[in-house]
């Protein structure tokens, strides 16, 4: 006996740029640090921002979105095999919402999905901000990420591109974000349509 | 007598600021000591103790014994004292601080009649008072009538002399001793399975947070003394993100400590304390998930604090200040409580910031090509300058060039970048090429 689906309450596709949640996801590229912050805006709940202590690179608090720096904690741990355990830890825990890593080194397919099956208990998504090409394939998400130049001066343009999807097919979007608050819209490219045109009547 | 007088008499005379803080601690540790001759023990002023010894004396063999057996060890710890016995709390205090000795039972008034009158915890005016009127010993002062004295120099003097001679009661106030938090075990034979200490730790939690729950406070680090045969100790410390009494909760924190001792031939017994703890008064509990989630949230801040350490587990704070690398600090989470930023306002500010670094192959102003990070970068658009100036009451080494004129440059490569100008600083020879631009942050 199966139930009918209610389709009158049918949930809203997802947008493109939503990342799956319990899984752990990939972001490379010279935006990848962008990417994350706009991600951080789609997950209520703490935010962990995991990072060597000797990145100089780190996260300024008055340019971060709006209502992010309350709920955001960073950690700093020593070593990578630290950085990793942080993770997990993170992972597994109920109220963190979206956990943010930095590792310096390739993940190995244990390490990747020891994460994935720590991210599924803990029902949280983590984000790997990735150098370029140390991707893991545990990974259900690969996005490679960086600023474009804008026409003009009032628009921030990114270019996102989904390069690996475990569920899913690939895509790529330019995003006008702003940075302050989770307001985007898409570009879309020139000659073509971001969404399909009104039928003709 | 004041210090240059006192160098003025002799110069030679070597001096030491006075250390209240530890004479006070001194003096604690010192009353503790002595409640081995009596229950109530009680310091009184700052250099002295009172103890109520009725009913003790016996038990050392009377009261010049006591008196001997006191003087004895303290001589052996290495302090010079002086002691007195008497009736009352004043004869006692007036005969230690002159001399010392003990004043038989019912010989009150004739073992304090040599003593002065400033003996009597009279303030120093009514003392010098008194001696000019020739009273300048105690046993003038009981002789003479009541009356006139309490006219003369008013109820507080009478009060002392009533209190010298027993006629007021005068009881010895000992302070209560703050709770202690520590439990300990004593094992009949040595453990040394990790399961069997955290089954003893299991029950020394459960004992100690029930004294930690009676004095409603909970505890912030936690210390395990594991005494091994060999007389040798292991010693396992956990943090905890926030006051807490919960055994189960920090039995799980223990798991990782215990794990790594080394027991040696064995463990006979187990010790464990709260340094540091905090008030924690008693709270409705499971009221709504905020109140578990916040739970939960603390418990992960514990476990990773007590593995990669407290002070790498960070939040930021915002900061009054304009200078970019100050206008946020970094605390530790477990200490501190999340704060809402200031809304926006004026320039915008990069996502991520870094120390600057300085660009090479710049050519105009604002630059319209630069190199960064071995990057070739051409301007597309330029906002600024926005000027910020470094605080002067502050010698920060990386402000010592002076103010800084800060650029958000769009650059047609992509990237968004903050740089920064430095006009005060002197130009670097031309073929370095770097005309003093730094790059700072990126923006999103």
């Amino acid at each position: 006996m199966t139930t009918l689906r209610d389709l009158a309450h049918r949930p809203p596709p997802a947008d493109p740029l939503t990342l799956t949640t319990a899984r752990v996801h990939e972001a490379e590229g010279p935006g990848r640090r962008s990417f994350a912050l706009f991600q951080t805006l789609r997950h209520p709940g703490a935010v962990l921002w995991v990072l060597p202590a000797h990145e100089p690179q780190r996260p300024m608090l008055r340019g971060l979105p709006e209502g992010l720096s309350e709920r955001l904690l960073l950690l700093t741990p020593k070593s990578e095999t630290d950085l990793l355990w942080c993770v997990e830890e993170a992972l597994r825990a109920a109220p963190v919402g979206l956990v943010i890593a930095e590792p310096q080194q390739v993940l190995s397919l244990t390490a990747g999905r020891r994460l994935q099956l720590a991210a599924e208990v803990g029902r949280t998504t983590g984000l790997m901000l990735i150098r370029e090409g140390q991707g893991s394939s545990a990974t259900h998400t690969r996005w490679r990420c960086a600023p474009t130049p804008a026409t003009s001066a009032d628009s921030t343009l990114h270019h996102w591109s989904l390069n690996k999807n475990k569920k899913g097919t690939l895509g790529q979007w330019v995003v006008n974000w702003h940075g302050a608050s989770a307001a985007f819209n898409l570009v879309p490219e020139a000659g073509k349509r971001c969404q399909p045109a009104e039928p003709t009547r | 007598m004041a210090l240059a007088d006192a160098r003025a008499i002799c110069p030679d005379l070597s001096t030491r600021p006075a250390d209240l803080a530890h004479e006070a601690a001194a003096l604690a540790s010192l009353r503790r000591w002595a409640s081995r001759y009596a229950p109530m023990v009680a310091s009184d002023g700052t250099d002295g103790l009172m103890a109520d010894i009725t009913g003790v004396a016996h038990l050392f063999g009377g009261e010049a014994e006591l008196q001997g057996d006191l003087h004895a060890r303290l001589d052996r710890a290495g302090l010079s004292v002086t002691s007195a016995i008497a009736g009352t709390r004043g004869a006692a205090y007036a005969l230690a601080r002159h001399g010392g000795g003990i004043i038989a039972d019912g010989a009150l008034a004739q073992g304090v009649d040599r003593l002065p009158v400033s003996s009597l915890r009279i303030d120093h005016a009514t003392a010098e008072a008194l001696t000019r009127m020739g009273l300048s010993q105690l046993g003038a002062l009981i002789a003479q009538p009541r009356a006139p004295l309490a006219r003369r120099f008013g109820p507080a003097l009478v009060l002392r002399l009533d209190q010298l001679l027993g006629h007021q009661p005068e009881p010895v106030a000992a302070g209560a001793e703050p709770p202690h938090f520590g439990v300990r075990m004593t094992l009949p034979d040595p453990i040394g399975l990790q399961s069997d200490v955290m089954a003893g730790l299991a029950r020394l939690l459960d004992r100690l947070c029930a004294t930690l729950a009676q004095h409603h406070h909970g505890a912030r680090r936690l210390r395990l003394e594991l005494h091994r045969v060999d007389h040798a100790t292991a010693q396992v410390e956990i943090g905890l993100a926030r006051p807490m009494r919960d055994p189960l909760r920090m039995a799980a924190l223990f798991a990782k400590g215990v794990d790594e001792v080394d027991a040696g031939f064995g463990i006979d017994a187990m010790r464990l304390s709260a340094p540091i703890t905090e008030p924690m008064p008693p709270e409705q509990i499971g009221s709504g998930p905020a109140v578990r989630h916040e739970d939960a949230l603390a418990d992960l801040v514990s476990r990773l604090g007590n593995r990669i350490g407290f002070d790498r587990v960070l939040r930021m704070q915002p900061a009054d200040s304009k200078i970019p690398e100050r206008s946020f600090q970094l605390v530790a989470a477990a200490w501190s409580e999340p704060v809402a930023v200031p809304p926006r306002h004026g320039p915008t500010r990069p996502l991520t910031l870094f120390p600057p670094e300085p660009v090479s192959h710049a050519s105009g102003h604002p630059p319209a090509q630069f190199r960064w990070r071995r990057m070739r970068f051409t301007t597309l658009r330029a906002h600024g300058p926005e000027r910020i100036a470094p605080e002067w009451w502050f010698d920060d080494p990386a402000w010592r060039t002076g103010l800084r004129d800060y650029w958000r440059i769009e650059t047609r490569e992509g990237p968004r970048l903050w740089l920064f100008h430095t006009p005060q600083a002197p130009d670097w020879p031309a073929p370095a090429g770097a005309q003093n631009w730094c790059v700072q942050g990126e923006f999103a």
